[in-house]
């Protein structure tokens, strides 16, 4: 058997379907969500190193009312996402497109509220390397995972759009939006774990 | 059979879980402002982190209906996470004021 033959289809082992039939765009996501989630439980595990063996960690927060604001915000996002895409799934595609819209319009508004906060701190005097409160590696990691959060909600926002309209011009499918929503709730699941131990743990009582 | 005949809206199971998720990130805030120990307070709200986290693998991102995906991303995401808990001895070693080994 030749390998074209292979290739095409000839050698049942070789091409007995996609892995745990999930279509290969999809798995591909997969994988990268699982990479993703190594590259943040690093920066977390490092964070949370860092925090235990310092004497001196500055617990800057004082109010959280615009972290909550922002949860509310991204995890409201997922859900017009899964509205999105049940929509599309129903084949309804203005409706699918008007939720994708809201989502990326929700992940906007948490990204600049996200900024905003940054702002406020950078404002009282924290820096990467230093900061009125303790220790300067509180700064570095702050920013290190927040702003990585920052950027994958911000490239987030671009794809949702990006993938949105494609859809709706019928170059991208229901498949292609479902995909886009699994990296949007994967960005979501992050905050879940950034929100109490970077804000919540650090609260000035 | 089309794709919108052959799909029925899960949209109130979404809702459900929704507010759920909203429910337990409340429960966070709430432990950040109740009076008891930083390790009691990690542990709580990174048990109710991790039942978040679960319920959108579960219900948004559909690990639920695709049994073989759900323990490869388990299994994998678990032995990465696993493998990373290493340094925690250490970092309790400098937390205790010993100098680093020479």
């Amino acid at each position: 058997m030749s390998q074209a033959e292979i290739t095409m289809g000839g050698h049942s082992g070789l091409t007995a379907g996609p892995a745990f039939s999930v279509p290969a765009k999809k798995m591909a996501m997969w994988l990268f969500i699982i990479a993703d989630t190594a590259t943040f439980a690093g920066c977390m595990v490092a964070y949370g190193f860092l925090r235990n063996a310092t004497p001196n960690w500055p617990r800057p927060f004082h109010s959280v009312t615009t972290v909550a604001i922002m949860t509310f915000i991204l995890v409201t996002s997922s859900l017009t996402m899964l509205l999105g895409i049940d929509a599309a799934r129903m084949g309804d595609k203005a409706k699918a497109l008007r939720w994708t819209l809201i989502t990326a319009a929700a992940g906007a508004l948490f990204a600049l509220l996200h900024v905003r906060e940054w702002l406020a701190l950078i404002d009282e005097g924290m820096r990467l390397f230093k900061n009125p409160w303790g220790t300067g590696l509180f700064g570095a990691s702050f920013f290190s995972i927040t702003g990585l959060h920052l950027l994958h909600v911000t490239g987030g926002v671009i794809a949702l759009v990006a993938v949105g309209l494609r859809y709706q011009r019928g170059r991208y499918s229901a498949d292609d939006l479902e995909i886009t929503g699994l990296y949007w709730h994967f960005v979501d699941l992050v905050w879940m774990f950034v929100v109490p131990l970077v804000y919540l743990l650090n609260l000035g009582h | 059979m089309t794709l919108a005949e052959g799909h029925r809206s899960s949209a109130g199971k979404y809702v459900a879980i929704y507010l759920v998720i909203l429910v337990i990130a409340a429960l966070q805030f709430v432990i950040a402002y109740s009076n008891i120990s930083a390790s009691q307070m990690f542990t709580r709200m990174l048990l109710l982190a991790i039942v978040e986290a679960g319920l959108a693998l579960l219900f948004f991102m559909h690990l639920t209906d695709n049994h073989g995906l759900l323990w490869f991303v388990v299994i994998f995401t678990v032995f990465v996470l696993l493998a990373m808990q290493y340094g925690w001895t250490d970092s309790f070693r400098l937390s205790d004021g010993v100098q680093w080994a020479t």
